[in-house]
């Protein structure tokens, strides 16, 4: 290493040198193996490609790979297939319970996650959630509320906080005119066939952490057939908020976590 | 047996891996008799599962096609035109899997009749987009039987979904069905199929979503390429006493039964009245009819809806000889006595 150092100081061979970084020895910190090598399509500071991780990460950690079926959403995270390095399919808007439905019906032996905005999970997709959760469908639903569309440019979503700015809501959601924010992770949490019902965010070192754990943990329901486990992020939208990266992650700790606290909604009850 | 019987046990006999269905009239009785058969459990290992919606069970399909399962759903109607969604993603992903139509009177609610009124949304799209399905038309109980396994032969073969377009009345009518044996479910799995991706290979994907044009044209030239190859080698249809015929019915499903009695009428009365029916309704057996037409006198299209299939008759026919078009809707079965009737009325003109 000494070497290195000295040889970079005195003459400069970025060639040799990045040779030098890439070998095994002297690697400190790698990409997980559950991701691809695509470059990300989300906007810098944006909650999603952190979640990315974690699940890549924990399907390496827990070396399944090759027993993971993913299916992807419509909204931001709809290039989802060519991020996760494992099969994946892509559904259309809001029916990612559905599909993952038949995939796990008929490979019941695979671990099978959806990925969903809010828009995609409860707004357009409310009856398929509502219904994979009833079934008790032994799949993982990983759920990441932003508040807002943020794929077609940040429209309200049915997760939108009350006087909150929208392209759709330009005054601030009005509670007589668009109702109210809806909490679909606590609406289903109740229904028998939901194990697992947690709210974790990605706004921290700490959260992010804590979000990881939780999503292991849904993956572990699902190999001992619990249920339905369903795995509530929350997650800034810098752009769509208009807010830079360090701004979003605060107003979202300051606003949305009241109407969204996090915390474990539901664990199994073991008998 | 039932006609929508006959699809139950084609089904659980041509090894297929699961049906997502939903309860509409008159086709429940598959749903009805996969559920009482118990296959899941008891004959062959089949998924069975009653969806929440028509719109679910035609995604429940995409997800278990997606693995490279033999799937399959069938409703009526009104639960088809909520299925033209997902039919439009599965056609785009390029999925194999069967939909069965025991169709009724439409628009809306419509009756609960038979009806033919679903031939647009199902050879001309239904769905968004450019895209095909294979659509195969029976008019026997041993044709809805037969045409689960060649459908599923035909969806695996192009990667294409294959759409049985039936009606109330052959879903609903008794006839014998002559049964097969029952096939092994496929262990095997394409290649191309999400099954978790093992180290020695590329993660498999399923998605429709091409964000650069020109990579969507060039899926889309892809797409129409097969297509053309379809409609090279798949168009079936059944001819019957066109030999000598001076007039042509062009008929499918029950209009074709009713039909039949048309013609015997007919020819006892001394017209030389014969009959086409196309079994693929896409690809419309079209270069046979336009030969057909060069000998006869008159072509007429009948059919249980307000003029649907007449308008690929005539494209087929291309003035060689005068298309007319006959047709009761709502619901309402023709009799062939007033089929004849409309013919000689037509002939006297
Ligand atoms: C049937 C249908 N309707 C509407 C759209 C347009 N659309 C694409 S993404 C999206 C919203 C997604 O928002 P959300 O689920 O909250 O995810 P985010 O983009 O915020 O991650 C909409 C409405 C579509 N693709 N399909």
């Amino acid at each position: 290493m000494e070497t290195v150092i000295e040889k970079t100081n005195v003459n400069v061979d970025i060639e040799a040198l990045r040779k030098e970084i890439i070998k095994e020895e002297n690697i400190v910190f790698k990409k997980t193996i559950g991701l691809t090598d695509n470059p990300l399509s989300y906007c810098p500071g944006c909650g999603h490609g952190v979640v990315h991780r974690l699940i890549g990460e924990v399907c390496e950690e827990m070396e399944i790979i090759q027993d993971v079926i993913a299916i992807a959403p419509v909204g931001c995270s709809v290039f989802a297939y060519d991020f996760f390095n494992l099969d994946t399919q892509s559904a259309a808007h809001g029916r990612a319970p559905a599909v993952a439905t038949g995939v796990k019906r008929t490979m019941p032996d695979k671990y099978v996650f959806t990925y969903q905005g809010d828009g995609d999970l409860a707004a357009i997709g409310t009856g398929e959630t509502i219904h994979a959760a009833n079934r008790g469908e032994n799949i993982t639903i990983i759920f990441i509320n932003n508040g807002i569309y943020g794929m077609t440019g940040g429209q309200m979503a049915p997760t939108t906080l009350l006087n909150m700015k929208s392209s759709t809501s330009p005054y601030g959601r009005e509670m007589d005119v668009h109702g109210y924010p809806l909490n679909i992770t606590d609406m289903i949490a109740p229904l028998r066939g939901v194990c697992y019902a947690t709210r974790q965010s990605v706004h921290t070192p700490a959260n992010v952490r804590k979000a990881k754990a939780a999503i292991k943990k849904a993956f572990e329901y699902q190999k001992l057939k619990k249920g339905l486990s369903i795995v509530e992020i929350m997650s800034n939208c810098n752009s769509g908020w208009k807010m830079t990266p360090v701004q979003s992650n605060k107003w979202m700790e300051e606003n949305m976590l009241e109407n969204f606290p996090l915390g474990d909604i539901k664990v199994p009850q073991d008998k | 047996m039932k006609g929508n019987e006959a699809i139950a046990e084609a089904a659980i006999r041509c090894g297929c891996d699961a049906y997502f269905g939903y309860p509409i009239t008159p086709q429940s009785e598959i749903l009805e008799y996969l559920a009482l058969e118990d296959p899941y459990n008891k004959r062959s290992g089949m998924v069975v599962l009653q969806a929440e919606s028509e719109i679910a069970a035609i995604n429940m399909v995409y997800g278990a096609a997606g693995c490279g399962k033999k799937a399959m759903t069938s409703s009526s109607s009104p639960g088809i035109s909520l299925k033209q969604e997902g039919l439009s993603y599965i056609a785009a992903g390029e999925l194999p899997c069967l939909v069965v139509n025991v169709s009724r009177g439409g628009p809306g609610l419509g009756s609960i009749q038979p009806g033919q009124a679903d031939y647009f949304q199902s050879v001309k799209g239904g769905g968004h987009g450019d895209y095909r399905l294979i659509v195969l038309a029976p008019n026997t109980v041993q044709e809805q039987y037969d045409f689960v396994d060649l459908g599923f032969e035909l969806a695996f073969k192009y990667r294409n979904p294959v759409l049985i377009l039936s009606d109330g009345a052959i879903g609903q009518m008794m006839e014998k069905v002559v049964l097969t044996p029952q096939k092994d479910r496929s262990v095997t799995l394409p290649s191309w199929a999400t099954t978790g991706k093992t180290p020695d290979r590329e993660r498999n994907r399923i998605f429709t979503l091409n964000i650069e044009t020109d990579v969507q044209e060039n899926h889309n030239r892809k797409l129409q390429a097969k297509y053309k190859v379809v409609e090279e080698n798949e168009i079936r249809y059944q001819e019957f006493k066109t030999d000598d015929a001076e007039y042509i019915i062009v008929a499918y499903g029950i209009s074709s039964r009713i039909c039949m009695k048309t013609i015997q009428l007919a020819r006892e009365k001394g017209i030389k009245l014969g009959m086409f029916r196309p079994i693929t309704l896409w690809p419309f057996p079209k270069q046979k009819l336009f030969e057909l037409s060069k000998n006869v006198k008159g072509i007429f299209a009948v059919e249980h809806s307000c003029g649907q299939m007449v308008e690929d008759v005539e494209l087929a026919v291309k003035n060689n000889t005068p298309v007319k078009f006959y047709g009761r809707s709502g619901g309402v079965i023709m009799t062939p006595q007033e089929v004849l009737l409309f013919i000689e009325s037509e002939m006297n003109k």
